[in-house]
């Protein structure tokens, strides 16, 4: 499985710099948006055995493996807890948002 | 010895499809395309031809099939006709759009309604503006010759773009002719084993397809299509050549000249009709008269400048149009006046629409046509031609 995260959008100046057809690396058309969320997830890496299931799930892209380390991709994750539902050893719990 | 047989167009298609060896086939037959894609589920069921023949169920399916598969990087093949061409239109601009190399064969008929099942060309204008190449034939040999071509160019990774090769239906379609049939070793050669585009769908690199372009970059994505098909025209005539030195038989380049050097009006034609032309003006030759002709075979992209140098600036050109855009003109009368404006020609243009339904051109209509560039006959810019009442 090729691990990566989801990037910013790609700067195009010139025809060229349009990728062939529709078809390009995914990549987040939003700027920073994670103002929507009430409740983040937070990973327990010594509870995690690295299984894919929450990179699978997420339906932002927000997570991706760093290194060894799964990471959340805290300027895109709305929240949603799909990732602390799913996963199978509960190494994710969603904590409220204090900000 | 080349082989030769004795085959229609839509046979002579389905030869030209087996030799170039699809992955994919996906159709739904409709007169007067059925013979092609039933010759070519026979060759698959024969183990003559080795692909996924996929009987959809519908021509919107067929298209998005079509669109399924090459995006992986199959080598896939539709056909279609009139109605069932506008019933995939949606698909259209989406498979040119992604850039997947589909080749297609429209045997063109009449669009309802009245409801009628013969030949004219009103069907491939509805996809003029959808970006696929559309090229057409003048017979059966060319029609098989072309499905090879077509692969090769919508394959090519600098043009990329789905190829629509139109064959008048019934005239073509059903008619029998002597065809030679190409050696598989030598096709095989001519076009290789489809080799996959970048940007099509690899597990190694992910990519998303068919993705959202909001007002922001939308309009690029549109004119970076539009320039890119402009290449197509060289390579068009790069491909034919080495199809001539491979197999000893050449179509030429986008718009083909015939007598037109000399002459001081020219006719042009699209499809089979222009076999017929082409005898009035041998005709008319010997008779003295300076008459030529413009066999239009690629109509996207455009050809302007080709158009240019075939003719002289002051010559009197004749459009025949096997279709109507109601409520103006035939659509390739609007198309060669665009570019004949864009040429700075100063030669009069006359429209003349006549085939309609699958009504005869005759070789006596084209005469009187050319009476009329000639400058014998008067006529209105716009005529009909061999209509069975009064205007």
């Amino acid at each position: 499985m090729k691990d990566f995260k989801v990037k910013k959008a790609p700067k195009l100046e010139k025809l060229s710099d349009f990728p062939m057809g529709s078809s390009c690396e995914s990549f987040n058309i939003t700027e920073i948006n994670a103002g929507w969320r009430v409740f983040k997830p937070v990973l327990d890496v010594d509870k995690c055995v690295n299984c894919y299931r929450c990179y699978l799930v997420c339906p932002e892209g927000a997570i991706h493996k760093n290194n060894d380390k799964f990471e959340i991709d805290e300027d895109f994750c709305k929240g949603c807890g799909l990732c602390a539902h799913e996963c199978k050893v509960n190494a994710i719990s969603m904590i409220k948002e204090t900000k | 010895m080349p082989k030769y047989d004795f085959l229609n167009g839509n046979e002579a298609v389905a030869y030209g499809v087996k030799l170039s060896r699809p992955h994919v086939v996906s159709a739904y037959p409709i007169t007067p395309q059925t013979k092609a894609v039933e010759k070519i589920a026979q060759f698959v069921q024969d183990g003559d031809l080795e692909c996924e023949y996929m009987h959809v169920e519908s021509e919107h399916s067929a298209m998005s099939c079509a669109i399924g598969s090459s995006s992986v990087g199959a080598r896939t093949f539709t056909a279609t006709s009139s109605q069932g061409l506008l019933y995939m239109l949606e698909g259209l601009p989406y498979a040119s759009g992604a850039r997947l190399p589909i080749v297609m064969m429209n045997a063109n008929r009449s669009i309802a309604t009245p409801w009628n099942i013969y030949g004219d060309q009103m069907d491939a204008m509805f996809a003029l503006p959808t970006g696929w190449i559309q090229i057409f034939v003048e017979d059966a040999q060319e029609a098989l010759d072309m499905m090879i071509q077509s692969f090769k160019l919508a394959e090519d990774h600098e043009i990329l773009t789905p190829v629509m090769v139109n064959m008048d239906g019934f005239v073509l379609s059903h008619t029998y002719e002597k065809v030679q049939i190409p050696e598989q070793k030598d096709v095989d050669d001519f076009l290789p084993e489809i080799v996959t585009a970048p940007h099509l769908m690899q597990d190694e690199n992910p990519m998303s397809m068919c993705i959202s372009a909001g007002n922001k970059h939308n309009m690029e994505f549109k004119i970076k299509q539009h320039k890119e098909m402009e290449k197509a025209f060289e390579k068009f005539e790069e491909i034919d050549l080495e199809f001539e030195k491979k197999f000893g038989r050449g179509y030429g380049s986008a718009i083909v000249g015939y007598c037109h050097e000399d002459a001081e009006c020219l006719l042009v034609t699209a499809g089979s009709v222009t076999g017929t032309a082409k005898n009035v003006v041998d005709k008319l030759r010997k008779a003295g008269k300076k008459v030529g002709l413009l066999k239009l075979r690629m109509i996207r992209p455009f050809p302007i400048k080709l158009l240019k140098e075939l003719c002289s600036n002051n010559s009197t050109i004749g459009v025949l149009d096997k279709n109507i855009s109601f409520g103006y003109e035939g659509s390739l009368f609007t198309n060669i006046n665009s570019a004949l404006k864009q040429n700075n020609h100063i030669g009069e243009t006359y429209n003349f629409i006549g085939g309609i339904g699958g009504r005869d051109i005759t070789p006596e209509n084209i005469e009187e046509m050319f009476d009329v560039l000639l400058g014998n006959k008067k006529a209105e810019k716009i005529s009909f031609y061999n209509m069975r009442c009064e205007l």
